[in-house]
């Protein structure tokens, strides 16, 4: 028995001691979304510069919640906060990395970007007025495709979520019908339909249901070879998700004048770009009581700027426009200080 | 779970008529003293103490908790079947809906088949093989609910959408209870997958009160020239009714709080709809959706008086079943 205390000690004390020697930590939460890549990120970070990054994946709620409540250094949101909310917890947020939201079917006999639908057609069908296939409205769409007379099963995501959020900013966008009676949220009033838990829920929903339609982040469709719909943009012509379709949607949006890096990117002009495309978002405080952290945390997402673009397209995620990146730096210089206000960001 | 069988008149090391030899010198205070057993006495008496505390503050942090959301909306909570976190409109009305429907489709199923597994494995084979069916059954209560989870959703649901719903929706014609596309998830599936996981409580639980019927009683039944049958009914059955409803309650507290497997298949939507082929929710199963994704302050406490509501349910559920335990075993140590 006092040996295995002896043992006990020595082992905390080792690890304590390894804690405190080997480099510096950063700690962050939030959105799950993003997980996959600043995971890599971190990886590769330490690696290089000795640096740890601690990313909890606990959902954008609770980033949000954890940076108010300051237990970590930065907190990550695919929701972005609104600028008077912003002000008012003195934060700042900056998108890092994007992603789209797509929606897939499985219909016997339709493949991968086969089925053409258009916005009005998917918010009625998410709103459970279109019920079966062979609807005239579907039809209508897809001239070339058989559809067979089989009920639609919507699946929707049964968590909170930000693509959830992301996918439902949008059928807000463009349903007057969808706007009244459901709204935006990370979980809504679903009008229609069955639940999964996460992406992996929802994909797995789809597939076992013929008939059914959910949506699921792009990387998850494209690896799991799930059958994606090819959507009506903005500019009137039916696109595919891709890395390019999600850029250009990015590229298309106005940020220069976005307070705040206010910007959903659902909707956004341009032929070429895809409908429901997001960004996630890093929050931290303005003031930095702790700068050497400060520095710590804005130098390695410098880093995920610059070097880490390769990275993220291997995981199927689509890295911000460089024009973007140099305005958040720009706002960096400009807004975070140390408490002695000095800029912390050169 | 092990009946107490306490009807022993003769406690081992004093055989009856031969009285216990005094003890020279070692009055109970002396030896108490002597041991330090007066602090081991408050050691385990504060080890004791800690679980009625831990669930005296479960519920008063629960309730703090809930708190807003008991202003805000009231009795009208238990009563609403809303649930829009856009618009901030909670109700508790479907989830407990889903809870009790989902349950008693599980509880419908599992008792009658457990009573009947427990019967062939105490009365109709040879002790030997009952035993390893015994295990065999307890090994299923080991298996961790995620798995029967993960197993309901792509093994399990699959099969139900293809044959189990399309059979029954045939064979009902218009009953109300098994109408729409079969999907395989939804409150049956949720049902019958909670059948399967509290199956092993109830058979273990009703073996051993079978085991506590007297011998004499059946051999007597069958000495009269009854069946196998007719004795299980009117013999073992009958005496061990009380038993029975304890076991059931058993299954049934483990029912309502049963999470992740039923999350998995029970469709995940705050609707109350007569077809237990539609997808539903219970509370638990809320709980694990919404809780990390909850910012908003009435939102969550209205998620955590949805836990309270559970725990209300399923503390009276246990209350219950250890009243009906304890009234058992006093009639059956009386009975012999």
């Amino acid at each position: 028995m006092k040996k295995f205390l002896t043992t006990l000690f020595m082992t905390a004390f080792v690890l304590v001691m390894a804690h405190a020697g080997f480099g510096m930590t950063i700690n962050g939460a939030g959105a799950t979304f993003p997980y996959p890549v600043y995971a890599q990120w971190a990886y590769k970070y330490e690696k290089l510069k000795g640096v740890k990054l601690n990313y909890q994946s606990i959902g954008s709620g609770g980033g949000i919640a954890q940076i108010k409540a300051k237990t970590v250094d930065f907190g990550a949101s695919d929701a972005p906060l609104k600028a008077e909310a912003l002000e008012k917890f003195g934060l700042i947020q900056f998108p890092m990395i994007m992603g789209g939201v797509v929606p897939v079917v499985h219909i016997k006999g339709v493949g991968p970007g086969k089925m053409r639908l258009s916005p009005e057609v998917l918010a009625d069908i998410f709103l459970g007025k279109i019920k079966t296939w062979n609807d005239p409205a579907i039809r209508k769409l897809n001239p070339g495709l058989v559809l067979p007379d089989k009920n639609i099963t919507v699946v929707h995501r049964a968590d909170g979520s930000g693509t959830t959020w992301i996918f439902t900013n949008y059928l807000d966008k463009v349903s007057k019908e969808w706007h009244a009676k459901v709204g935006t949220g990370k979980a809504v009033s679903w009008p229609a339909g069955v639940g999964g838990k996460g992406n992996e829920g929802v994909s797995a929903y789809v597939q076992k249901v013929n008939g059914g339609i959910g949506y699921v982040e792009y990387a998850y469709a494209l690896q799991n070879k799930l059958a994606h719909v090819l959507l009506k943009n903005r500019a009137g012509k039916f696109v595919a998700p891709t890395i390019k379709t999600f850029q250009s949607a990015a590229a298309n949006a106005d940020w220069a004048h976005a307070p705040g890096f206010y910007m959903v990117l659902t909707d956004q002009p341009g032929e070429k770009s895809w409908p429901i495309t997001g960004a996630s978002f890093i929050l931290v405080y303005k003031v930095q009581k702790k700068p050497e952290t400060g520095k710590a945390v804005l130098a390695f997402f410098d880093w995920a700027y610059r070097h880490g673009a390769q990275i993220a397209m291997k995981l199927d995620y689509v890295p911000i426009p460089e024009k973007v990146v140099r305005l958040v730096e720009a706002t960096w210089k400009k807004e975070i200080k140390d408490t002695k206000g000095h800029p912390l960001w050169k | 779970m092990e009946i107490v069988f306490p009807s022993n008149p003769h406690p081992a090391g004093t055989p009856s008529g031969v009285p216990a030899p005094p003890l020279e010198n070692t009055s109970p205070s002396k030896v108490r003293r002597k041991d330090g057993d007066s602090l081991f006495r408050l050691v385990t008496l504060g080890s004791a103490l800690v679980i009625p505390l831990l669930i005296a503050g479960l519920f008063v942090s629960l309730t703090d908790m809930s708190m807003p959301s008991i202003r805000h909306f009231g009795l009208k909570f238990i009563l609403s079947s809303a649930w829009n976190p856009v618009k901030h409109d909670f109700g508790a009305l479907s989830s407990i809906y889903g809870t009790l429907i989902s349950t008693l489709i599980a509880m419908v199923i599992a008792v009658p088949l457990s009573l009947a597994i427990a019967l062939f494995q105490v009365e109709l084979i040879p002790p030997r093989l009952g035993r390893f069916i015994g295990s065999s059954i307890e090994l299923l209560a080991a298996i961790p609910s995620i798995i029967y989870g993960m197993w309901g959703l792509f093994v399990f649901a699959p099969f139900m959408a293809d044959h189990v719903q399309p059979f029954l929706a045939d064979i009902t014609g218009t009953l109300p209870f098994f109408q729409g596309p079969p999907m395989g998830i939804g409150l049956l599936t949720a049902g019958l997958i909670l059948a399967l996981m509290i199956l092993p409580f109830i058979t273990s639980v009703a073996s051993d009160v079978f085991r506590m019927v007297p011998v004499q009683l059946k051999e007597s039944a069958y000495g009269m020239g009854s069946t196998t049958f007719e004795v299980a009914r009117k013999v073992t059955l009958r005496y061990g009714i009380d038993g029975i409803v304890g076991a059931a309650f058993l299954g049934l507290g483990r029912a309502l709080g049963e999470t992740m497997a039923v999350t998995f298949v029970i469709g995940n939507s705050h609707k109350i709809s007569t077809s237990l082929f539609t997808g539903a929710n219970s509370i638990a199963s809320t709980l694990a959706n919404e809780f990390t994704e909850a910012s908003d302050p009435l939102y969550l406490s209205s998620l955590v008086e949805l836990g309270l509501i559970l725990l209300v349910i399923t503390i009276g559920v246990q209350i219950l079943s250890q009243l009906w335990l304890k009234r058992m075993r006093g009639k059956s140590g009386r009975g012999l």
